[in-house]
C-alpha cells in the first residue's frame, strides 16, 4: 500500500508510456447452449435451463452448436480477422464451483479466428487496433456467496450455484498489446470497445448489454519510460461500462506511475475495478494463479469450417458501422468531429432510433449528447443505460416542437422520464409543467410585474424595448417557467403601448 | 443350474419369440442363479431384481420387441443407467442415481433385452484384476482365489458364472478383452465412435470404447449390432453404417477362411507371454491356417512405445475428466462441517472418494499436462500414437486382421500385481494399441493353459469390425466355446 499521495495523471503521461491491451467477451444470443440444447434466456428462475451436459454430470457429452461457431466466425470476418481452416477446443483445468466440469471447454493455441484489426477515430487522429485471437469458449455458472459482509466467498457461510448460465457461448477478443497512445491512452480504449460493441451489434449475434454482462472487459496496462522494454502489465477485470474502460486505464496509469516512482515493482496481478471510487482493488495473485493444462478437447471433434461457407459468411456480412456512421453524418449534416464524439458516447444506434421514431437529427442529438450524456456521466453509466429510450426522446422533441414544452421545462420532463416516472407526456401531466401560453392567464402576471418595476416599466414606455427582458423574467419567475416566454415578451410590450 | 442359463443369447431370443420360454422365467432363472452364486463370485455391484422383472413382463405382454428381446443382461457400473445405482466402483459416487440413461442403455432397452443390475469393475475402469474396486474384487469363477481380470472383470465373470448370456464392457486399454481372456469368455473393442460413448462415465474420452460380452461370438456380434450405430449426443460417434457383423460371424462359423491373410506381429511374438499362452496361440494359428487362412509375418516397430504413451495420454485425459468429482453437486461429500472452506471440502472429498490407483494416474496426469511438461510427456505420446496408427495402416497393406495372444498371461492369484503397477499394466501389452488407434479387436477363447482360460486376439481396421467376428468365428468353429466350472459346490 503506498503511502504517498498519487501521481496526477498529466505528470504520469508526462514520463511514462502506456501500453494497453483489451480482452472482451461477448455473449453470444444463440437460442441455445453452446454444448446442449438448454434455453439461453437472461433471468430464468436458477438451475431451470440445465440438463445433463451442462451440469457436468457423469457420463454426458458435450456436442458442438453450429450457432456458436459460426457466430464466432461472422464476428472473426468483421474484424478483419483470418478464419483458421481446423482448430480445435480445448480444455481449460481449474476447480471452481460454478464450473460444472472442473474445466472449462476453450481454446487455446488454435483460436477459430486469429489477426485482424479494428480502427477507431480520436482526437480526429485514426488509431488501428490489432486483434490476436478471436475464439469460442462456454460461459461458467454464477455463484453467490451468502451471509458474509462482501458478497465475496471469504467470510460467507454458504455458497449457492445457478448453472443457467453454465455452457452459454462466449466469444473471447484478445486485442495485441497497444502502445505509443500516450495520454489518449483511455479514450483509444473506450473507442475501441465502443467500436466493437457496435459491430457486434450490427451482426445481430449478441445484445452487448455491458450492464447485463453480454460483454464484459478486461484491461491490461503497462508503463515503461521512454526508450525502454514494456512494464510488466496488470489485468483489471470488473470493468462494466465504457465509462469504466476508460476510468480503469487512466487509474492504472496513475497508480502505476506512483508505485515506479517510489522504485516498487509492479506485479502481475488481477486487479478488480471500483465502480465507486474508480479506482482498482488487487484480486487473485498471479503468482498463485493455477497452472490451466490445457489440452485438447477429446470429446469434441475438430473444427474445420468449409471455405465456401466461410466466403458465405463474408460476403454476406452487414455494413460496418463505421461506413454505416460515414452515411449517417451525411444524413445528420454534422461534422466528422461530432460524429466522433457521438461515436465515442456510445450514441449512434440511439440517435438513429430516436430519428426513426420522429425526431429530428439535431434534437435528437441534442438531447443524447446534452442533457443524457451529462446524467450518464454523473451517474457513472453508459448512456444506454441511462433511463431513457430513444421512442421517449422522439417524444419529448415532439412536445418541445409543437410548443408544448419549452427548453427548460423539456428538461425538467427529462428528469422525470429519467427517474421512472413514465412517458414524457405523462410527466408533463403529473408534474404540471405544459407552457402556459394562454394570454388571459398570463396577462394578471404582466400587470403584477409591471406594477411591482415602475422603474422598468417607465423605460419601455420610453422606446427602451430592450429593459423588457427582466420584466420577462419578473413573469417566468412567478408563473415558475412555464409561461412561453415570447407570449410574455408580446404581452408585456402591448401593456405599455411599446409596440 | 437351470438350463436357461446355460443357453446362448441367440438361443434365448429365439426361445422367447417362440413361446418355448418366457421372459420372466428366464430373468428369474438368471436372478436365482444370481443369488446362488455371486456370493462368491461377486460379479454384481448392485441387481436391480424388480426392474428386470418388470421390464420381462413388459416383452412377455408384448409391450417390448426386438431382437434381443427377454434377454438378460448385465452393464459394467460405469454406464448411465436411468435411475439405478452407478457407481464406477467408486466411493466417490456411492448412491449416484443418474437421471438419464445412457445411449446405449437405451438401445439395449429398445432391443427388449433385460438388464439384471451392474457389475463390478476397476474403479474408474482403472486396472486389470477388478482388485480396484472400492467394493471389492471380483472372483474369476475358473479359480476363486484369482483375478477376472480388469477392469470390466464383473461382467467377464457374470458371463463364465452363468449369471447372464450377455454383458456391456468398456475398452479403453483392453478392460473389455483381457477379462474376456482370462475368464474363457468372448470379449469385443468396436471401433472408438462405433458405439456411443453417451453416458459412459469417461475414464480417456479419445479412447473409452464400449463394447460386447459374451459366451460365443455370434452372441458378442448381436449384442453388437444392437448398441452401435451413429448417435448425434456423442461428437466422437461415426456417422457410418454398421458393419455386418451378425453377417460375419455366421460367415466364420461355417469354418471357411480362404484367402484371409492374418497377420502376426513379430513384436508380440517372442518375450513376455507365458509359454502355456505362447502355444495356446500357436496351436491356434495352426488350427486357422487348416481353414485357409494364410499367416503372414508383420512388423509394427511402434507398438513397443505403446504402453509408456497409453500411461500417459489415459491418465491425462483422466485428471480432467475426474476433475468434475468434487462433492460439490453429486455423489460423496466429506468435510462439509462449517469448519472447512469449499476447496477443503473439495480436496477432503477427493481424498476419501478416490482409491489409489485412481490417485495415481490422477497424479501422473496432471503432471504430465502441466506447463513445462506438456511437449515432453503428453505432445511426445500423442506423436508416438501417431506412429502406431501408420504401423497399423501399413499392416493393412499386407493382411486383413493382425493376431496376437490377447494377454501375456491366464488368471493370476489376488495381490500378485498390486504392489508393482507395472506387472499390472503388462497385462494390457497386447490390447492397448488397438486402443490407440482406434480399430476394433475381439478376444476369443482358444485353449486352456494349466487349467485356465488363454485367450486370442483379432485387430481388425477401423469399421471392418465385421472382419474380426469372422476370424473369431472361424477359430471358434475350430476349438470351441470353453465351458467353466459350475460352480455347484459351496465354496
Amino acid at each position: 500500500m503506498t503511502t504517498t499521495a498519487l501521481n496526477s495523471y498529466e505528470d504520469a503521461v508526462s514520463r511514462y508510456e502506456p501500453v494497453i491491451g483489451l480482452e472482451t467477451h461477448v455473449e453470444l444470443g444463440t437460442a441455445t447452449k453452446m454444448f446442449c440444447g438448454c434455453r439461453t434466456e437472461f433471468g430464468g428462475e436458477p438451475n431451470t435451463q440445465v440438463c445433463p451436459v451442462c451440469l457436468g454430470l457423469p457420463g454426458a457429452l458435450p456436442v458442438a452448436n453450429r450457432a456458436g461457431i459460426e457466430a464466432t466466425i461472422r464476428i472473426g470476418l468483421a474484424l478483419n480477422c483470418d478464419i483458421a481452416s481446423w482448430c480445435r477446443m480445448a480444455r481449460k483445468n481449474y476447480f471452481y464451483p460454478d464450473m460444472p466440469k472442473n474445466f472449462q471447454t476453450s481454446q487455446y493455441d488454435e483460436p477459430l479466428c486469429t489477426e485482424g484489426y479494428v480502427d477507431v477515430v480520436v482526437g480526429g487522429k485514426d488509431y488501428r487496433i490489432g486483434i490476436e485471437r478471436v475464439h469460442l469458449e462456454e460461459d461458467t455458472g454464477k455463484s453467490l456467496h451468502v451471509g458474509g459482509a462482501t458478497g465475496r466467498i471469504h467470510g460467507a457461510t454458504e455458497s449457492l450455484v445457478d448453472y443457467n448460465r453454465a455452457g452459454i457461448p462466449l466469444v473471447e477478443i484478445v486485442t495485441k498489446p497497444v502502445p505509443g497512445l500516450g495520454a489518449l491512452a483511455p479514450e483509444v480504449a473506450k473507442a475501441y470497445v465502443a467500436e466493437l460493441r457496435d459491430i457486434i451489434r450490427s451482426l445481430g449475434v449478441s445484445d452487448v448489454r455491458m450492464e447485463q454482462g453480454s460483454l464484459r472487459c478486461d484491461v491490461n496496462t503497462s508503463l515503461n519510460k521512454p526508450g525502454e522494454e514494456w512494464g510488466t502489465r496488470t489485468e483489471t477485470k470488473n470493468v462494466n461500462s465504457l465509462r469504466s474502460v476508460e476510468r480503469a486505464v487512466r487509474s492504472e496509469i496513475i497508480r502505476q506511475s506512483t508505485l515506479l516512482d517510489e522504485g516498487t515493482r509492479i506485479f502481475q496481478e488481477t486487479r478488480h475495478f471500483q465502480e465507486t471510487t474508480g479506482d482498482t482493488r488487487p484480486g487473485r495473485s498471479k503468482e498463485t494463479a493455477t497452472d490451466y493444462r490445457y489440452f485438447p478437447e477429446p470429446d469434441l471433434v475438430p473444427i474445420a469450417p468449409d471455405p465456401a461457407w466461410v466466403a458465405e459468411l463474408k460476403a454476406a456480412l452487414p455494413e460496418k458501422p463505421s461506413s454505416k456512421r460515414a452515411r449517417l453524418r451525411e444524413d445528420w449534416g454534422i461534422s466528422e468531429i461530432d460524429m466522433e464524439s457521438v461515436a465515442n458516447a456510445g450514441a449512434v444506434e440511439l440517435i438513429e432510433e430516436t430519428i426513426a421514431a420522429g425526431s429530428s437529427p439535431a434534437g435528437a442529438r441534442k438531447w443524447w449528447m446534452g442533457e443524457l450524456a451529462r446524467r450518464a456521466n454523473e451517474t457513472g453509466v453508459d448512456l444506454a443505460a441511462v433511463g431513457a429510450t430513444p421512442a421517449q426522446v422522439a417524444a419529448l422533441q415532439k412536445l418541445v416542437d409543437d410548443g408544448k414544452l419549452n427548453d427548460k421545462l423539456a428538461r425538467q420532463v427529462l428528469e422525470g422520464v429519467v427517474a421512472g416516472e413514465g412517458d414524457p407526456a405523462a410527466v408533463m401531466a403529473a408534474r404540471g409543467l405544459e407552457v402556459v401560453s394562454d394570454t388571459g392567464a398570463l396577462t394578471a402576471a404582466v400587470d403584477e410585474a409591471i406594477a411591482a418595476n415602475p422603474d422598468i416599466a417607465a423605460k419601455i414606455r420610453d422606446g427602451k424595448v430592450a429593459a423588457a427582458g427582466a420584466l420577462v423574467g419578473a413573469v417566468m419567475k412567478t408563473t415558475r417557467g412555464q409561461a412561453d416566454a415570447k407570449t410574455v415578451r408580446e404581452l408585456i410590450l402591448e401593456r405599455l403601448g411599446a409596440v | 443350474m437351470s438350463d436357461l442359463t446355460t443357453m446362448s443369447a441367440a438361443q434365448l431370443a429365439k426361445a422367447i419369440a417362440g413361446k418355448e420360454a418366457s421372459a420372466v422365467e428366464v430373468a428369474t432363472a438368471h436372478l436365482d442363479r444370481i443369488d446362488a452364486v455371486d456370493a462368491r463370485v461377486h460379479a454384481f455391484l448392485h441387481v436391480d431384481r424388480e426392474g428386470a422383472l418388470a421390464a420381462a413382463a413388459d416383452v412377455d405382454a408384448g409391450k417390448v420387441t426386438g431382437p434381443l428381446a427377454g434377454v438378460p443382461i448385465a452393464v459394467k457400473d460405469v454406464i448411465a443407467t436411468k435411475g439405478v445405482p452407478t457407481t464406477a466402483a467408486s466411493k466417490i459416487l456411492e448412491g449416484w442415481r443418474p437421471p438419464y440413461d445412457a445411449t446405449l442403455v437405451e438401445r439395449l432397452r429398445a432391443a427388449g433385452t433385460v438388464m439384471l443390475g451392474k457389475t463390478n469393475m476397476d474403479e474408474f475402469a482403472m486396472g486389470s484384476s477388478t482388485e480396484y474396486s472400492a467394493y471389492g474384487p471380483t472372483n474369476n469363477p475358473w479359480d476363486l482365489g484369482r483375478i477376472p481380470g480388469g477392469s470390466g472383470g464383473g461382467s467377464a465373470a457374470a458371463l463364465a458364472a452363468y449369471e447372464a448370456p450377455l454383458a456391456i464392457g468398456t475398452d479403453t486399454g483392453g478392460s473389455i478383452r483381457q477379462p474376456g481372456a482370462v475368464t474363457g469368455t468372448v470379449g469385443a473393442k468396436p471401433t472408438y465412435g462405433g458405439t456411443s460413448r453417451y453416458g459412459l462415465i469417461a475414464f480417456s474420452s479419445s479412447l473409452d470404447t464400449p463394447g460386447p460380452c459374451a459366451r460365443n461370438v455370434e452372441d458378442a456380434a448381436l449384442l453388437h449390432a444392437v448398441i452401435a450405430g451413429h448417435d448425434p449426443r456423442d461428437s466422437t460417434s461415426i456417422p457410418q453404417p454398421v458393419p455386418d457383423v451378425v453377417g460375419a460371424a455366421r460367415l466364420g462359423a461355417t469354418g471357411d477362411l480362404s484367402g484371409v491373410k492374418l497377420g502376426v506381429v513379430k513384436e508380440f511374438a517372442g518375450d513376455g507371454s507365458e509359454p502355456g499362452v505362447l502355444s495356446a496361440f500357436h496351436e491356434s494359428l495352426e488350427a486357422l491356417v487348416k481353414l485357409g487362412a494364410e499367416i503372414v509375418e508383420v512388423s509394427c516397430p511402434h507398438f513397443q512405445y505403446a504402453l509408456p504413451a497409453y500411461y500417459l495420454i489415459a491418465p491425462s485425459e483422466a485428471s480432467s475428466n475426474l476433475a468434475r468429482f468434487d462433492g460439490v453437486r453429486y455423489g460423496l461429500r466429506t468435510g462439509d462441517d462449517g469448519r472447512h472452506s469449499l476447496e477443503e471440502v473439495m480436496s477432503l472429498t477427493r481424498e476419501a472418494g478416490f482409491g489409489p490407483e485412481v490417485k495415481r494416474r490422477i497424479i501422473i496426469g496432471a503432471y504430465a499436462l502441466s506447463s513445462g511438461y506438456y511437449d515432453a510427456y503428453y505432445g511426445q505420446a500423442q506423436k508416438i500414437r501417431t506412429l502406431i496408427t501408420r504401423d497399423f495402416e501399413s499392416a493393412w497393406q499386407k493382411v486383413d486382421v493382425l493376431v496376437s495372444p490377447t494377454t501375456p498371461f491366464v488368471a493370476f492369484p489376488f495381490g500378485s500385481r498390486t504392489s508393482d503397477p507395472y506387472q499390472m499394466y503388462l497385462a494390457d501389452l497386447f490390447t492397448i494399441p488397438t486402443n490407440l488407434y482406434g480399430g476394433p479387436a475381439i478376444s476369443v477363447p482358444c485353449g486352456l493353459s494349466e487349467g485356465l482360460p488363454v485367450g486370442f486376439q483379432v485387430m481388425a481396421p477401423t469399421m471392418a469390425d465385421d472382419r474380426m467376428y469372422r476370424v473369431a468365428a472361424a477359430l471358434e468353429s475350430a476349438v470351441g466355446t470353453l465351458t467353466p466350472p459350475t460352480l455347484e459346490a459351496s465354496a
